[in-house]
């Protein structure tokens, strides 16, 4: 059974169509890759499978709930986590507090006015060893908008995962950062899909990052689906080689 | 420990106010004054400071609370204590209904809407003269002794018992708040002010967590405007314009809205300033709106921010 089923969908944005009629299915515990040049609509294609806003045309499964219209909040609970490009996190909290959020949210105590001490010493035990997962148990109790970029987006990764989804979904998880930055990213998805098993969609740039983790790709240019395929295939395909490069003939 | 220091010498400052209030050359009338404004601030500053949420409107539920103790007490029955519940349930419902209508909006539109639903309170007060007193305000009703079963609590003819009337509901009020923003749900407020995408995307109904603090607001806003009636005996149509929640904005802003207490000390200034420049010049209002600049520009974390900034920073 498939964990993520996407079939043909749209998305435009007045007379622009940013996504045409893209297909895609994500089994469990796979890493998949989506790539393209800037304007292919990757990431409108990716806002529609974490309910940013809903698809103009087509569906999406998840797990076989139909999600096409569900809001995000909802998806979250069936289990769809998702990072941004730009790093979405609480600025002015530290990284401890911030994964508290979100593991608090996480265990349905979104309503509660206080926390039982059992409750109280599973979430810090949770949050624990999130902190511990990320790198980040030096920098725990720091503001995070003072730590460098890749421990925010670290931090904001931590947070998806404290939802404990079954898909994550990441969005350019290496944006601007240097390469030191990057390899302890690159390390740290790598860990999460080989140890905890967790289907990732991630839509990334850098073709190292993509080569290094992806289970398989799906390129898409100007919308539309141009090829699918193991990173072997892609990286032979000669239609993926003229959407980047520009055609030959 | 500090900030536990900081709430300790509030408290006493706030339970000694009438004992020392005339020897600085105030009166018992005004301690209560800054007690229920205070509140009001505070009540707004769990949206604007805790949620990031900025009503321009709240004048709307403290003026239905003043209303409904006012109106309560003269046509229905002479009990404060009924007044109080029906002013809050008034201004609360109110809130729970216009809150629903404009939770999806955001920001500056979300201000505007505020206030234009303040104003059509305000203007059913102003042109309803027959059951409002219009622009003459509601007249000719007053505070009644509360009935407290072994004992008489006389707060229409005695300033001190009617204060820690006022200090007790305050006390409450203030000990629910810091309850509500201590616990997981107050941490999805603080969520949702530092980052509301994240918010969303970690599964929190936005919309739901932002209508209930508005209604915990509302509710709290309609408790001091029924404690602003009782004290004045009278209610003003004025109450309910949107300059009362201009006000409110700048007390919580003048004294601090990240700070839990930062708006009781603006409310405080603020009374001050008023009560003392009133009597001089009937231009009061700019030297309280320079005041404001000055602390807009000096101290932009407001008065009780900027103190705890370099609290922290001494070594």
């Amino acid at each position: 059974m498939s964990l993520l089923r996407v079939e043909g969908v749209s998305r435009s944005f007045g007379s622009v169509v940013a996504v045409k009629e893209v297909t895609m299915t994500v089994q469990p515990g796979e890493l998949r890759a989506v790539i393209g040049p800037n304007g292919a609509g990757k990431t409108t294609f990716f806002n529609m499978i974490s309910g940013f806003f809903p698809p103009t045309k087509g569906r999406i499964f998840f797990a076989d709930h139909e999600i096409t219209a569900m809001p995000s909040h909802r998806r979250v609970a069936l289990g769809i986590a998702r990072t941004f490009q730009i790093t979405e996190i609480f600025p002015e909290l530290t990284v401890r507090e911030n994964l508290r959020i979100a593991v608090e949210v996480a265990s349905k105590h979104r309503l509660s006015l206080w926390l039982s001490r059992e409750n109280e010493t599973r979430i810090e035990a949770r949050v624990a060893a999130l902190i511990e997962l990320g790198g980040l148990s030096a920098k725990a109790d720091r503001q995070v908008s003072e730590l460098t970029h890749g421990a925010q987006r670290a931090t904001e990764i931590m947070m998806a995962l404290a939802l404990e989804p079954r898909l994550l979904l990441l969005d350019e998880p290496t944006a601007g950062m240097g390469d030191d930055e990057t390899y302890h990213i690159v390390r740290l998805v790598r860990r999460l899909h080989k140890d905890q098993k967790l289907a990732i969609v991630l839509v990334e740039h850098d073709m190292r990052v993509i080569f290094n983790l992806a289970d398989r790709i799906t390129v898409l240019a100007e919308g539309s689906a141009l090829a699918e395929g193991t990173p072997d295939e892609i990286a032979k395909s000669e239609a993926v080689q003229a959407a980047y490069l520009g055609k030959v003939r | 420990m500090r900030k536990h220091w900081g709430s300790g010498v509030i408290w006493l400052l706030l339970f000694t106010m009438p004992f020392w209030m005339l020897a600085v050359g105030g009166y018992t009338e005004l301690a209560a004054r800054i007690v229920v404004l205070g509140l009001a601030a505070m009540a707004l500053n769990f949206l604007l400071g805790f949620t990031g949420v900025l009503s321009f409107g709240h004048a709307a539920y403290f003026g239905l609370g003043a209303y409904g103790v006012g109106m309560t007490i003269k046509y229905l029955f002479p009990s404060t204590a009924a007044g109080v519940v029906i002013g809050v349930a008034a201004g609360t419902l109110a809130g729970a209904i216009i809150g629903a209508l404009i939770v999806k909006l955001r920001g500056v539109y979300f201000a505007m809407v505020t206030i234009a639903f303040g104003q059509v309170f305000y203007f059913i007060a102003f042109r309803w003269n027959s059951v409002t007193g219009g622009d003459d305000g509601l007249t000719g009703w007053g505070r009644q002794p509360i009935n407290l079963g072994f004992t008489t609590l006389d707060i229409q003819g005695n300033d001190k018992a009617f204060y820690y009337f006022v200090l007790a509901l305050f006390t409450i009020s203030v000990a629910v708040m810091a309850l509500l923003l201590r616990g997981p749900f107050g941490r999805t407020l603080l969520a949702i002010r530092e980052n509301e995408r994240r918010a969303r995307f970690l599964g929190i109904p936005i919309e739901l967590h932002i209508w209930l603090s508005f209604v915990i607001s509302c509710f709290f806003a309609s408790l001091a405007g029924a404690l602003f009636a009782l004290v004045n005996n009278f209610t003003d149509p004025r109450f309910l314009r949107w300059d009362q929640s201009g006000t409110f904005v700048i007390m919580a802003v003048m004294g601090g809205m990240r700070s839990f207490w930062g708006p009781l000390m603006g409310a405080t200034v603020y009374v001050l300033l008023q009560d003392y420049l009133s009597s001089h010049t009937e231009n009061w209002m700019s030297f309280v709106g320079l005041v404001f600049v000055l602390v807009v520009l000096f101290f932009p974390r407001g008065i009780v921010g900027t103190a705890r900034t370099r609290t922290v920073a001494e070594p």
